[in-house]
């Protein structure tokens, strides 16, 4: 019989970030509620039981989206429905966009946050491939600090982030695509609703004379945390983008993911994917960059 | 235990809730509405679908205390008495069920999905439910009932734009 009922919990619901923080601090075992789309299927299912939950869904002021000269300020809080339906992201940052309207199905996206799934770290989410690959960064605010951490240095491990105790995210900056940049975000997955058996977060700059002046590739699902296909994008830069060049991308991209064989898919399969989904990702990014 | 008051089909009503009680259970319960189905328990068949906020979520996965002076519609909140809601409407008239477990979610995810998207194509259809499942497997009818209560509700919204217009004119 599966377990219906998380185990009991104390619930907590602060109304600012600094009390969610001293909460956090002083409480044992505790852990933040955001949207709950992840924790609170896992907490039912009794793989993790935290003896306090922090709710920091009453705390005002944490969903937004705002633009800011080349930079977009989006509210730890704000869903992926808000996130998906934003002008202002679908104008200033299309991969993320695309991402955001992929996540889950409805119900997930009009509950589940963007600080929620980056905090939660899951490698098979779709956003953190995003926010890797564009080099968003992140506003944390501890009980007497703030800091920002970059994408590239919060994604340790599996679940894992360098957020330390206490810490709450409070703003996720998005840089603006620049012009001529073409952004997309493809996902084969088994049934809607699941996680990515492979992502691929990407955004290609074309020069005025059409050659690859920047490439972004970010990788979901292939590792223990999403992973920017670095030696891919260099292999893009400055180059003319032919189809031969695209494979040569898609085959560098294979090569450095890490996926493991589960009931999604071989590590074979996987990998043979990643080179599809990369060539796919980037003819679409140039389809939209002319 | 806490005591959770919020406002439900237009009534205000309050009910009890440890921080474990999932909304789901407290909606059958605690407030005796069962229209709201549990099916899977992870979060993954939407039976539980209700629109909180003015949005669809599923139930199982929210905590009763999380929605202290909230707005929720249930599946009883739909129909205005003995006249049913036009999407139940479309789902009895195309055979929108077999089992009828998974249809008041499935109501609710369409009452969502036509509110942002009131002419949905097929594939938008079958996109905006697709956090609804169905053992029966009766999709083929339950897209046919969201496209009906799409083509009813946009008559609807014409003939009430009529009336409006001539009462401008007065």
């Amino acid at each position: 019989m599966m377990v219906v009922n998380p185990r009991q919990f104390e619930l907590h619901s602060p109304t600012s970030v600094a009390e969610a923080s001293s909460l956090l601090t002083s409480l044992d075992d505790a852990k933040i509620l955001a949207g709950g789309q992840s924790l609170v299927p896992m907490m039912k299912l009794r793989l993790v039981s935290p003896a306090n939950l922090v709710d920091i869904g009453r705390i005002p002021g944490l969903s937004y989206v705002k633009r800011s000269k080349d930079r977009l300020l989006i509210g730890s809080m704000t869903t992926h429905d808000d996130v998906a339906e934003s002008p202002v992201i679908r104008k200033g940052c299309i991969t993320l966009s695309e991402a955001a309207s992929q996540v889950g199905d409805r119900q997930v996206r009009n509950r589940g946050t963007i600080g929620g799934t980056i905090c939660h770290a899951d490698p098979a989410a779709d956003i953190p491939a995003v926010l890797l690959a564009l080099d968003a960064e992140f506003k944390v605010v501890g009980q007497d600090s703030e800091r920002v951490i970059r994408s590239r240095d919060f994604f340790q491990d599996l679940f894992t982030t360098s957020l330390r105790n206490g810490e709450i995210l409070t703003e996720v900056v998005v840089p603006v695509l620049p012009p001529r940049t073409g952004g997309a975000y493809l996902k084969l997955h088994r049934a809607k609703g699941d996680l990515a058996t492979v992502g691929v977060a990407a955004a290609i700059t074309l020069s005025k004379s059409g050659v690859c002046a920047d490439a972004r590739l970010g990788l979901a699902g292939v590792g223990l945390t999403p992973l920017r296909a670095s030696k891919a994008e260099k292999a893009l830069k400055g180059r003319n983008p032919t189809d031969a060049l695209i494979s040569e991308a898609g085959e560098q991209a294979a090569a450095m993911s890490r996926p493991s064989s589960d009931i999604m898919g071989t590590a074979e399969y996987k990998r043979e994917m990643v080179k599809v989904y990369v060539k796919r990702a980037i003819q679409e990014c140039l389809g939209l960059a002319k | 235990m806490k005591q959770v008051s919020l406002t439900v089909n237009g009534q205000k009503l309050t009910g009890g809730a440890e921080p474990r009680t999932l909304l789901s259970h407290f909606i059958r319960e605690e407030l005796g509405l069962t229209g709201t189905h549990i099916g899977c328990i992870v979060g993954r068949c939407g039976a539980c679908s209700v629109i909180l906020d003015g949005k669809v979520v599923k139930s199982c996965m929210v905590f009763a205390q999380q929605v202290e002076g909230s707005e929720l519609l249930t599946i009883e909140g739909l129909a205005k008495g003995a006249e049913l809601h036009p999407i139940q409407e479309a789902f009895w008239e195309h055979h929108g069920l077999q089992c009828g477990y998974c249809t008041p979610g499935m109501i609710l995810t369409t009452y969502d999905l036509l509110k942002d998207n009131p002419h949905p194509t097929e594939a938008e259809i079958r996109e905006g439910i697709s956090g609804n499942l169905c053992m029966c497997t009766g999709y083929v009818n339950i897209v046919k009932s969201v496209e009906a209560a799409a083509e009813k509700m946009s008559r609807t919204r014409r003939k009430k734009a009529i009336p409006s217009r001539s009462r401008r004119s007065r």
